[in-house]
């Protein structure tokens, strides 16, 4: 808290004097660890304007391939028949504006600036499928990612003090997946973009966990054969003492 | 108090993973089997993936067996002849086993595949035993009835190969127990079981050993097999938390040591006609589940996490 204070005062500081620069922004930390008994984490970003307008916050998480499926009935039972795999995927996207988006700026400028759920560029890898056919599969992604809180947008919670200082709470739920994240910050005014910064934010595992699964990763079978032995042993182990029974 | 597993990726109660493995193991020392026709499907309902689910219930199983295994050699009840016959099958099948299993995954039919899979082996499984329990209790009722055989000759004794099992008292085809071993090989891989609900009785009904040294056979060669098929999860699809399956051990070796002493409370027509009801639950949960509609036909698979 005492480092929020101080990047509090820093922004305190730099915003009159910044007229230059409409929109500075912070995290408080660039870094989230996931260690053993993470059950989410919460960052702060802090941020001054130079005047009153409209504040969007995007988050983005690291790309990835995302194979979506859909079941229909076949003989009774209900089966995947139809898969379509998108690339480009954000394994974690949220989208914070202090009021609705559409009441902010024109669809057309939330294309062109990649905000919002509906302006994602999602590629496909399989070809000849029809618009509509794609449409359907990519409500479905994003559906799926909403009941899993890995894609959100969200009105309010920024918290503003005067009209040019603001902090907003950024919640990552538990299962946030890792890797190089980017925080976009926009000011609009008069439904143009004035101001923008991107800050970094990494997440990773950390501590025993981390190591499980680097080893994991680099040295698979090495890990296997570690985790059948520690499995045998503790197997032995606890035979041990109901030898007499 | 949650723990983070690493490899499943999420945060997870560590008591409910406890008494998970409790449960399970209460079971396993109560019937005598593995319990991992349990423990998957449960796995997979609290949220774990369903390739980590079969992939770390096969490693929790490499320990629970040992264990198992230990207490059954000490008095002498394993032949091993026989275990290393049935573990060259099992070998071949947890190989074929993992290989089909990333097929299906690549299909998008895996899920599918591990419920149907369970679906009918359990139905059947679960209709023999309550017929074969119902009839022994019938039986015991009459008074006189004859002694059994050793064991009955069917005309698969009689495939080329023979081989002398001392332990067990038999002189059969080899290629009996390898097929056997092969085809639980294969199960293992695929729905992350040991197989002890498909080896016992087929020990017993199939090949005909004698009951004493069936469980300890089994335990021995689904050690090697779980083994195997941990390794090859690893290396081929990354899916085996080792953090998971020692959490579940844990509670594991404690459940099965209560159930072990409940179990003996039992008679034993009574218990196999409890252990098929329990599996004919199982398979009807399900079959029935595959029928309805789902809440939504569309899932989401991520790649290269």
């Amino acid at each position: 808290m005492r480092q929020a204070l101080l990047l509090l005062l820093l922004l305190l500081g730099a915003a009159p004097a910044g007229a230059a620069e409409p929109l500075v922004a912070d995290l408080t930390s660039h870094f989230v660890a996931i260690t053993t008994g993470f059950t989410g984490a919460n960052v702060v970003l802090f941020g001054a304007t130079d005047g009153p307008g409209d504040v969007i916050v995007v988050v983005r998480g690291p790309n990835r391939e995302a194979v979506v499926r859909r079941k229909s009935r076949v003989a009774g039972i209900w089966m995947n028949t139809h898969q379509l795999t998108f690339t480009g995927v954000p394994s974690y996207y949220a989208v914070y504006s202090t009021r609705p988006l559409d009441e902010i700026m024109p669809p057309a400028m939330r294309t062109l600036h990649d905000i919002g759920l509906a302006n994602l560029r999602l590629g496909t890898v399989e070809r000849n499928r029809s618009p509509q056919e794609i449409a359907e599969f990519r409500d479905a992604l994003i559906r799926q990612r909403r009941q899993e809180a890995l894609y959100a947008d969200a009105t309010g919670g920024f918290n503003f003090l005067g009209d040019q200082l603001f902090h907003l709470t950024l919640a990552f739920p538990a299962d946030v997946p890792t890797g190089n994240y980017t925080v976009q910050i926009f000011l609009v005014r008069n439904r143009q973009v004035v101001g923008g910064q991107t800050s970094p934010l990494y997440i990773s595992q950390a501590g025993i966990d981390a190591e499980v699964n680097d080893f994991a990763r680099r040295r698979a079978l090495s890990y296997g054969v570690l985790a059948v032995a520690v499995a045998a042993l503790f197997g032995w182990l606890s035979s041990l003492p109901f030898r007499h029974a | 108090m949650d723990i983070y597993l690493p490899i499943a990726a999420m945060s997870q109660d560590v008591f409910v993973l406890l008494a998970l493995g409790g449960a399970v193991g209460f079971l396993s020392g109560v019937f005598g089997v593995g319990g991992g026709f349990l423990l998957t499907p449960l796995l997979i309902f609290i949220g774990v993936p369903h390739m980590v689910a079969v992939a770390s219930s096969a490693n929790q199983l490499v320990g629970a067996s040992v264990s198992g295994a230990v207490a059954h050699w000490r008095r002498g009840n394993i032949d091993f002849h026989m275990g290393i016959v049935l573990l060259i099958g099992g070998f071949a099948g947890s190989a074929s086993g993992v290989w089909l299993f990333a097929l299906l995954r690549r299909m998008g039919q895996i899920d599918l595949a591990i419920s149907l899979a369970y679906a009918l082996l359990l139905g059947t499984l679960g209709t023999l035993m309550l017929a074969e329990s119902t009839r022994a209790m019938l039986r015991l009722r009459r008074p006189g009835a004859g002694r059994r055989k050793l064991h009955q000759h069917i005309w698969l004794h009689g495939l080329p190969f023979k081989m002398r099992f001392r332990r067990s008292k038999l002189y059969i085809s080899a290629l009996l127990p390898l097929s056997l071993g092969f085809f639980v090989g294969v199960l293992s891989a695929v729905m992350g079981v040991g197989g002890g609900f498909v080896m016992v009785p087929a020990m017993i009904y199939i090949l005909g050993m004698p009951t004493a040294v069936v469980p300890g056979t089994s335990l021995f060669q689904i050690i090697f097999v779980a083994a195997s098929v941990t390794v090859l999860q690893a290396v081929e699809n990354g899916a085996v938390d080792a953090v998971l399956a020692l959490v579940l051990l844990v509670g594991g070796v404690i459940g099965a040591q209560l159930g072990t002493r409940f179990g003996m409370l039992l008679r034993g027509e009574q218990l196999r006609a409890l252990l098929a009801l329990l599996v004919l639950a199982v398979a009807a949960k399900l079959a029935f589940d595959l029928t309805i509609r789902p809440a939504d036909p569309f899932s989401l698979e991520t790649l290269g996490q």
